[in-house]
């Protein structure tokens, strides 16, 4: 019944949430400090440790590195919202389920909310600020607005990104389609009406370039 | 007196329009600042901690370590030893620190003995709470004996509607600054200009002494008009904090936990009619529970109860159950969803004793109504847009592994406008500013004001500045009931009015015409019938000289009537269309239809998100949402949202919506949306269910174990 019962059936388009890929990311990041404490079990001396005070981190966020201190076990979506004033991303669930905190990471729509900002090194971040230049707005920005795709607006920004990242992978998608890629973002107001149309939209607009 | 009334419908210019929301741009692209978006030099992060147990009293509690914990700033203990407490959750202690975490390390370290009291949680079995359950009003009118008798027909039923939580994504909290002498306030709430009075009062300061900001709210649906006692304990923090301005905002699970709950409603209900559909009597033994505090009587039997011509033979008796778990808070139409599915899966479970379609039941007694035509064409419209009478079967020919099956809910609501102040400023440099202290819940209002303010002006739309959000502009109510739109477009109507009269004075004489003679209209001020003989806009304004005008226009719900600007009573039909698959119990949405009035529209496209949403909001509650609580430890075993369950997109099949916009209905003025379309879909899709399977699931939401459970206790 809910989105997430059958996240990998067929009809699953490339680039959306699932459950399964969730994990994976998961899985790659446990892996990722396996590692890590390997490292520091070879080398003597605590200066390899991280943490548990702040240490100093440099993300790359809409193609701009940033430096910020936070301690090893801040959320990359905490760093954005408190350290660095990028409140697009919300915390709402602030356990992957929701989508409210979603960014794009190496390309990928990710919950900002399960990942560490240690961890986000390295990587390529987008965020909804880096979305729009200028004073144009991005194209799902705008068809997100042209078919009222919003109330409250809260889980919007997340929606935005998710969207965004789907029509990358899935130029000309079906309505099913965004439907079963936009699975893993919640919204309370009830604003999915208009989030099919301004995907469809979007996704015209955007034709097929990587906007 | 000034003429305020709406302009006629072949007239307007901008209301009725279907311009896109003033701040969309803002919202989609995460650039709109909500309260919890507040970043401020020196801020620090408050956290609470909450009471592990139903029902305790607090032994003793010791925050020196947490005091000592790196980067706390301040301690407050809430709940001292004697507290007793009632409801997991419950606030004990708040902690103030530099950062989030070193908040969070100096809540874990504060100890807390309680001596743990016996509790009650759970009140679907009435005869398992005990004394919890208390008489809370009974009533009789007619004589139902005698009517049940003599019935050609008699339904008994047991249903049930659950406690649900509001579950706002921007959850309840606030960033507050006190250094004792001012007090500014970042809240979310649903009541910017009577907000600073309900803090006020807690924390014995100065209302007047207090400002509050708030651009956007992330969802209140009628759970955030209060300070409540984490904004009074906020404002504590950053006081002993010496006046460091401290964010606190609830945790996922606390929110679900305690920030606001729809009350459950469970109800024996025996109806009776007459071979042609007639209902005869209607009598109901039901209680409900919002929390401690128990639960009220929904409105039942629901709309088809109208004074003197409802159903005539009655016997209600209710009892309220307290239970140990958060109080219930409003929520969109109070007890109106509850009544709703109680009465129209009565009414359905008759149709099918007196085998008898259930719109022709419906039909046939919309004169028990307050509004019975109304209701007979929106059924008749509902009903030919699902293609009802194509597709509808009986529930005896139910048969197959995937079933389709259609259901109707009907809703009534209030509305009307609250009390509201509009000041509306024109500038000499032709900009103008109107003001009001109130907020945009995502329903548009922004965008509404914006509207009234350029067709009274005859200006466009993007040529009003809107600013509410603040209490230090003109008083406007809080957003509850339905009312908002209709406050504060009659507002900002009679105050554009007023500052148009004022400008018309100044211009008369250079177009040499009376002020009466004049009007507002395409950017002009332009003589009536004459529109050669005008002046530009900016020129009119210019003739002010250095001197701004001012009028404000004030909205009394007891006056409002009277001037036609806004009126109560909204009606809608809802037809939901579903398939079931009787195998494995799932519902499938195929399509939800929505027929709805409300009196003047000013934004359809706005009007009908609203309608979207609700739609939307009861599929979650026919399908998905219900609050769990464990009887064992007395605790929300889904207070996250992986199992407090929220449809996703894919989960909603197609909604319909039809906006009844008439000049039979535009005549009432505006009425207000954001309740009557929530209310009837529950009903619609456990309806349909019923319809579909053959036979009644008796407790919403509609689980695929509930739905097999009906099925399986129907074969035993």
């Amino acid at each position: 019944m809910s989105s997430k019962r059958d996240p990998e059936s067929q009809t699953r388009p490339k680039g959306g949430f699932s459950r399964r890929s969730l994990l994976k990311t998961i899985g790659v990041g446990s892996g990722a400090v396996g590692l890590l404490e390997q490292d520091i079990q070879a080398q003597t001396g605590a200066a390899n440790v991280a943490g548990p005070g702040e240490v100093p981190v440099t993300l790359t966020i809409n193609n701009k590195p940033v430096k910020v201190n936070v301690e090893p076990r801040v959320t990359l979506l905490d760093t954005l919202r408190d350290k660095l004033d990028m409140t697009g991303a919300k915390r709402v669930c602030d356990r992957g389920t929701c989508g409210a905190c979603t960014v794009i990471i190496d390309g990928k729509a990710m919950y900002s909310c399960t990942v560490l900002a240690i961890d986000a090194q390295g990587r390529k971040i987008e965020t909804i600020e880096g979305l729009s230049s200028g004073s144009r707005p991005h194209p799902m920005v705008k068809a997100f607005v042209d078919n009222d795709a919003q109330q409250c607006g809260y889980c919007t920004p997340g929606f935005v990104m998710a969207a965004v990242s789907f029509v990358r992978r899935n130029p000309k998608p079906t309505e099913q389609q965004v439907n079963e890629g936009l699975g893993g973002n919640l919204c309370r107001c009830g604003t999915y009406m208009g989030i099919r149309k301004a995907v469809l939209q979007a996704a015209k607009e955007m034709g097929g370039r990587n906007a | 007196m000034p003429e305020y009334s709406w302009p006629p419908m072949d007239k307007r210019r901008v209301i009725g329009k279907r311009i896109s929301r003033l701040d969309g741009i803002a919202k989609a692209s995460g650039r709109a600042k909500y309260s919890s978006d507040t970043n401020l030099p020196n801020m620090l992060y408050g956290v609470l901690l909450t009471c592990p147990h139903a029902h305790a009293t607090v032994k003793s509690i010791d925050t020196s370590a947490a005091e000592k914990s790196p980067g706390v700033k301040a301690v407050r203990v809430i709940a001292p030893a004697g507290t007793e407490i009632q409801w997991a959750g419950w606030e004990v202690a708040a902690v103030a620190a530099e950062t989030e975490q070193q908040a969070r390390d100096a809540v874990r370290k504060i100890k807390v003995e309680y001596e743990v009291l016996p509790h009650v949680v759970r009140e679907e079995k009435l005869e398992q709470v005990g004394t919890r359950a208390k008489p809370s009003g009974e009533r009789e009118t007619g004589d139902p004996d005698a009517a049940f008798k003599e019935a050609d027909a008699v339904s008994e039923g047991h249903y049930g509607i659950p406690v649900l939580a509001h579950c706002c994504l921007e959850p309840h909290g606030q960033v507050i600054a006190w250094d004792g002498k001012k007090l500014q306030y970042w809240p979310s709430t649903q009541n910017v200009s009577g907000i600073a009075a309900d803090l006020g009062r807690a924390l014995e300061f100065p209302a007047a002494q207090i400002t509050v900001e708030m651009d956007h709210i992330g969802g209140g649906f009628g759970s955030k008009f209060n300070a409540d006692r984490w904004g009074v304990e906020c404002a504590h923090l950053s006081r002993a904090a010496g006046g460091r301005p401290v964010k606190l905002y609830l945790d996922r699970a606390t929110e679900v936990t305690i920030a606001g709950v729809r009350p459950s409603a469970f109800a024996k209900i025996k109806i009776a009619g007459k071979k042609d559909g007639t209902i005869t009597a209607w009598e109901s033994e039901s209680w409900a529970s919002g929390g401690i505090a128990g639960g009220g009587l929904p409105p039942i039997p629901y709309v088809f109860a109208a004074p003197r011509t409802g159903i005539p033979n009655q016997r209600l008796k209710h009892m309220a159950v307290s239970l140990n778990t958060a109080p219930q808070r409003a929520w969109r139409a109070p007890n109106n969803q509850q009544a709703c599915f109680l009465t129209c899966a009565a009414i359905e479970d008759l149709a099918d004793k007196l085998n008898m379609d259930p719109l022709d039941v419906y039909l046939k007694n919309v004169d028990k109504t307050a509004r019975p035509e109304t209701y007979a064409s929106q059924l008749k419209k509902a009903a030919e847009l699902a293609e009802w009478k194509k597709l509808w079967r009986p529930r005896k020919e139910a048969k197959g592994t995937l079933r389709r099956g259609l259901g109707i809910g009907i809703n009534t609501w209030g509305g009307a406008g609250h009390q509201s102040t509009c000041l509306t400023k024109i500038h000499p440099d032709g900009t103008v500013e109107v003001e009001l202290g109130s907020q945009d819940l995502g329903s548009g209002t922004r965008t509404v004001i914006a509207q009234v303010a350029a067709e009274t002006l005859g200006l466009p739309v993007d040529a009003i500045k809107v600013k509410i959000g603040r209490n230090s502009y003109p008083n406007s109510g809080a957003s509850g009931g339905s009312t908002t739109v209709g406050g504060v477009s009659s507002s900002t109507r009679k105050a554009a009015v007023n500052a148009l009269e004022k400008l018309f004075a100044v211009v008369a004489p250079a177009l040499g015409v009376p002020a009466e003679q004049l009007e507002a209209a395409d950017g002009r001020i332009q003589v009536k019938g004459n529109p050669a003989k005008a002046m530009p806009w900016k020129a009119a304004c210019q003739k002010l000289g250095v001197n701004s005008i001012s009028a404000d226009g004030e909205n009394i719900p007891k006056v409002a009537p009277k001037e036609g600007l806004n009126s109560q009573g909204a009606s809608g039909v809802q037809i939901a269309d579903v398939t079931v698959d009787v195998e494995t119990g799932v519902v499938k949405m195929n399509r939800l239809i929505a027929v709805q009035d409300c009196g003047l529209i000013i934004n359809p496209k706005l009007a009908e998100s609203q309608i979207y949403g609700a739609c939307i909001m009861s599929i979650c509650g026919a399908l998905m949402e219900e609050r769990i609580m464990d009887p064992t430890t007395g605790r929300v075993l889904n207070a996250d949202m992986e199992f407090y369950k929220l449809a996703g997109i894919k989960d909603i099949g197609e909604i319909i919506v039809h906006l009844d916009i008439s000049p039979e209905h535009d005549q009432k003025g505006v009425i207000g949306l954001g309740e009557p379309p929530a209310v009837g879909g529950i009903a619609a899709i456990a309806n349909a269910v019923a319809n579909a399977v053959g036979v009644r699931v008796p407790m919403v939401p509609l689980t695929p174990y509930r739905v097999l459970s009906a099925l399986q206790r129907r074969m035993a």
